[in-house]
């Protein structure tokens, strides 16, 4: 047999969100966003640890983090703890086989019941309480 | 890739359609991903200009190169009407059936057609169906029944439509492949059994007539199984059939959940 070309597409396929609809974009910021999460995590860690180094270096670390730049850090942060969790609770939910319409009879143009509106809907209602909570996070930690 | 233009031929017409009414005819750029994984691994596109009409599918214009200007591109394709499930192929960046898609619905000038992602290539847009074809087979795809054998005496199953519907649509599957093409998952993890394969073990599990839900459960359940999928709903939003592999496989995750006997 010829050599093949397993033709993969690999994480840059997995990480395209363009083509497949609503659902894939929300598969790929729920990813994205637990990434980012995971990396505030360690981070946080990092930055809470260098109390036990004593009073200066406790705070050096703030002199760094609380800046506009760590705010602004803050605020993503918000946004992918609110999408995160909004969106997983739908995913959670879906994966146990509700809200997903029910299977009949597929008729043209065969539009699938499992990409309705209320899964449409969950994703922009996350997204929107993302930004609110965002919003609000940024009048705290610039209102003053 | 390295892209080659072919010319087209002053002479060539589109089977079937009068030769009069060629000048009218649009023209549009086809672009076939030509690999030979014998000989260059790295393949190229050649570029062919065809004439195209609003009904033209993307199988009629690939078949017309074949027959007038390049024979020996190589594809897969057979009933030409969505049946068979043979020429699913990559147009314009989606897994698509070429017989089922025209390319007066793509609306761009420029059509591209490569192998599907996710399967070994065999040569330009023929790819290597061994993986779908064995994981659909380990998802025993058959009722399994002491009595479905037909013995002297034996009664016929009662089947209410209500317990056909829950199974109907996942069985209209046509083993074309698009839905693992389109699976991210299947993207990354070779050993993936796939949506196309979750969603027949769904098809045989939801059957009435059917005792091997342990079975089927058990194979499902490893970790390269059904756990592995994350509905980002790629399968469902490419199936030429409505088959919806998403819910399927979401439904069959509610029996190892528990929320469904």
């Amino acid at each position: 047999m010829a050599e093949r070309i397993s033709n993969r597409e690999g994480i840059k396929g997995m990480a395209n969100p363009t083509r497949y609809g609503w659902l894939r974009v929300a598969y790929w910021l729920q990813r994205l966003t637990g990434l980012g999460l995971l990396a505030y995590l360690i981070g946080h860690i990092y930055e809470t640890s260098t109390i036990l180094n004593g009073k200066t270096a406790w705070d050096n670390m703030l002199s760094i983090t609380e800046t506009p730049g760590g705010h602004i850090v803050l605020i993503l942060v918000i946004g992918m703890c609110v999408f995160h969790t909004g969106n997983g609770i739908r995913v959670m939910i879906s994966e146990g086989g509700r809200g997903l319409g029910r299977p009949g009879q597929p008729e043209y143009p065969y539009r699938a019941s499992s990409l309705n509106s209320k899964q449409r809907l969950c994703i922009w209602v996350s997204i929107a309480l993302a930004a609110l909570a965002m919003m609000y996070g940024a009048g705290v930690l610039f209102g003053n | 890739m390295a892209t080659v233009t072919v010319p087209k031929k002053e002479s060539q017409n589109l089977p079937g359609n009068p030769k009069e009414s060629q000048e009218q005819q649009k023209t549009v750029t086809l672009r076939i991903a030509r690999i030979n994984p014998g000989e260059d691994a790295k393949g190229k596109f050649e570029e062919f200009k065809i004439p195209v009409q609003k009904w033209t599918t993307v199988l009629e214009a690939i078949l017309y190169v074949k027959q007038n200007l390049d024979h020996s591109v190589a594809l897969r394709y057979s009933c030409r009407q969505a049946s068979c499930g043979s020429c699913g192929m990559k147009i314009n960046g989606k897994p698509r059936l070429a017989c089922y898609t025209k390319i007066s619905e793509l609306e761009s000038e420029t059509i591209t057609v490569e192998p599907m992602s996710n399967y070994p290539i065999i040569r330009d847009l023929a790819v290597n169906f061994e993986h779908l074809f064995s994981t659909h087979k380990k998802m025993k795809p058959f009722i399994i029944n002491e009595e479905s054998e037909i013995k002297p005496g034996a009664k016929e199953f009662i089947q209410t439509p209500q317990d056909l519907e829950k199974f109907l649509q996942f069985s209209y599957c046509i083993k074309c492949g698009l839905c693992n093409s389109a699976c991210p998952t299947m993207a990354t993890d070779a050993s993936f059994i796939g949506p196309q394969g979750l969603a027949q073990a769904y098809r045989y599990t939801a059957d009435n007539r059917d005792e091997g839900k342990k079975e089927r459960l058990k194979i499902v359940d490893q970790s390269h199984g059904i756990w592995r999928c994350h509905f980002a709903g790629s399968c469902s939003n490419v199936c030429p059939k409505g088959v919806d592999p998403a819910m399927a496989i979401q439904l069959l995750r509610g029996y190892l959940l528990g929320f469904r006997k």
